[in-house]
């Protein structure tokens, strides 16, 4: 087996033991990245000199004999809406092409205090908004799985990174489903967490009451381990979280013996593709025969949630994409004036998708059409949120589709903007609850892998986990390109 | 409440955004988003409380202590156009 295919809890423990050097790893992922990349696209931008300088770092301070992080070694791909320090943070767009990011963002300072090897900046729909990543500046990413096939969106770089092998773990972000559905596409793991879980400063916001960012990975010990590096509360992002970090992967072997897991019967209906369907019940099946209760609950809201979505994650976008005016940083366009100058840039700079999103988020927020639409959003919130609630009370947690369907063709949805959001329908109520979710494989149609996702309550990261761990372990879904 | 090309163009200024080829294409594709998204008018919300945001989290206080904060040379770098140490814009007043 080569060194690129084996999981982060292995790589770390021989690196700090000694027994492997992290030079010698990096060496392995960038020759695998030098080999799958014009296949499939999965980076913006390679850091290679960086994670070489890095890598001897750490083999100089294991041969010492000094303490090293968690994952001293390990190289990770970061979705390049994330600022590193000193480095190109593009969020795929031609307007932030030359943007140098000034500060880490907090989840890159506890990456490298864990001594991690960052590798580059992987592909992204622009600025996060897409399920495909192909509303990318710089091309769309392919699946691994099938190059004629999308890798999901918007981490789909993340995702494919981890399927191709150019990654070893990696991170994404998650506003609607975009780590889940990709993770789900490409057949890896991906976790959104709770809402205010893991700190958000750094990460170019979207829709700043959605927005999570979280771990990907090649299976479920890996995603825990990255989960544990990444969280906690951070006095940056006013809204993190002040909760206590659990030890992840302590609960992996404690088995589900007694869990009650629901099926919300809403996520099993019209629209679901018959094989992804076959796939998820005999994953709901193999977790009862090892000791979980199945019941059926009920989110009747759930028909309402990519209506609510599609109101409120534009409309915070609006907001937060305002700050693009081509005068503090990013692409300027020339104008005779300030308001053409702003007109051009923004014109020129965001891609069609962006575009699109911004004019609704700000024909819903206008003057007349703020009750109607975002305001009524902001109470349907409310009621898809009470549903989670209401089903929590007789369930542990929930298990469904992460998507309705396998990945699908490049091209297919580009021309119908409304067919694309519909394939979020399984992941958006996730985030307008902010409760933790992932989506594990499960198996696979036609040779493409299927997700199923597990739905948690707020900060129960640890039972979604326990939940997955089994899953993994009975059906080897994971299948390798 | 159809979308016009006079609305396009109206909200198209409120965001600053100069359309071109894709002005057309937004009309009808507002418009299908729209009526979807109109679903939510027959849902009763009355005396349903607003969620804007999922964390119980009230005003969020801390210390007023000065720091270091990034320096001016490092973010100045990023922009477009920079005139002694200011940002440089295009005539905003006649």
């Amino acid at each position: 087996m080569e060194l690129w295919e084996l999981s982060a809890y292995e790589l770390s423990a021989r690196i700090r033991n000694g027994e492997l050097r992290a030079k010698d790893l990096v060496f392995s992922v960038l020759q695998r990245i030098r080999e799958m990349e014009p296949l499939i696209h999965a980076y913006i931008s390679l850091d290679e000199e960086g994670a070489l300088r890095k890598a001897e770092e750490v083999d100089a301070r294991v041969a010492r004999g000094e303490k090293v992080g968690a994952l001293a070694g390990v190289p990770v791909a970061v979705k390049d809406n994330i600022c590193i320090k000193g480095g190109r943070t593009t969020c795929a767009s031609k307007i932030l092409e030359n943007f140098v990011s000034p500060y880490d963002a907090t989840v890159i300072e506890k990456l490298k205090a864990a001594d991690v090897v960052l590798l580059g900046k992987t592909n992204l729909d622009e600025f996060a908004m897409g399920s495909s990543t192909e509303n990318s500046y710089f091309g769309p990413t392919r699946n691994p799985h099938d190059q004629e096939r999308v890798p999901g969106g918007s981490s789909g770089g993340s995702a494919a990174a981890l399927a191709a092998g150019e990654a070893v773990l990696a991170l994404g972000s998650d506003t609607g489903g975009s780590i889940r559905q990709p993770a789900s596409f490409c057949g890896v793991v991906g976790l959104k967490p709770t809402y205010g879980r893991v700190s958000r400063y750094g990460l170019v916001a979207f829709a700043s009451s959605l927005d999570q960012i979280g771990p990907m990975a090649r299976n479920v010990r890996d995603t825990a381990l990255l989960l544990k590096v990444i969280s906690g509360y951070d006095p940056k992002d006013s809204t993190s979280a002040p909760v206590d970090v659990p030890d992840f992967t302590g609960v992996l072997d404690e088995g589900i013996e007694g869990i009650r897991i629901g099926l919300p019967r809403e996520y099993f209906a019209e629209g679901l593709d018959d094989e992804v369907r076959e796939r998820v019940m005999e994953a709901v099946d193999l977790l009862e025969g090892e000791g979980a209760e199945i019941v059926e609950v009920s989110l009747p809201h759930t028909k309402y949630a990519i209506a609510t979505y599609y109101i409120i994650a534009p409309a915070e976008a609006s907001s937060n994409l305002a700050r693009y005016d081509g005068v503090k940083y990013g692409f300027r366009a020339e104008g005779e004036d300030l308001y053409q100058m702003y007109c051009n840039t923004r014109g020129q700079g965001f891609g069609e998708e962006v575009k699109r999103r911004i004019m609704l988020g700000t024909y819903t927020l206008s003057a007349g059409y703020y009750e109607a639409y975002y305001l009524k959003a902001l109470k349907v919130r409310t009621l898809i949120k009470q549903d989670f609630d209401e089903a929590f009370k007789t369930c542990d947690l929930l298990a469904t589709p992460t998507s309705p369907t396998v990945a699908f063709r490049l091209g297919e949805k580009v021309a119908d903007p409304l067919t694309m959001y519909l394939s979020d329908v399984y992941t958006v109520s996730v985030n307008l609850a902010g409760l933790p979710g992932i989506s594990v494989p499960c198996g696979s149609s036609d040779g493409l892998p299927v997700g199923l996702q597990l739905i948690g309550r707020p900060f129960d990261e640890e039972t979604l986990l326990r939940v997955a761990y089994v899953v993994e372990g009975s059906l080897k879904g994971r299948s390798e390109p | 409440m159809a979308v016009t090309l006079e609305d396009v163009e109206k909200v198209a200024y409120l965001a600053r955004l100069k359309l071109s080829g894709e002005k057309g294409r937004f009309i009808s594709q507002l418009n299908r988003i729209l009526d979807y998204i109109a679903q939510l008018e027959e849902l009763d919300t009355g005396g349903v409380p607003p969620t804007s945001h999922v964390l119980p989290l009230k005003n969020v206080f801390r210390e007023d202590e000065a720091r270091p904060s990034v320096p001016r040379e490092e973010l100045m770098a990023n922009a477009p156009a920079e005139h002694m140490g200011y940002f440089k814009v295009p005539r905003a007043i006649e």
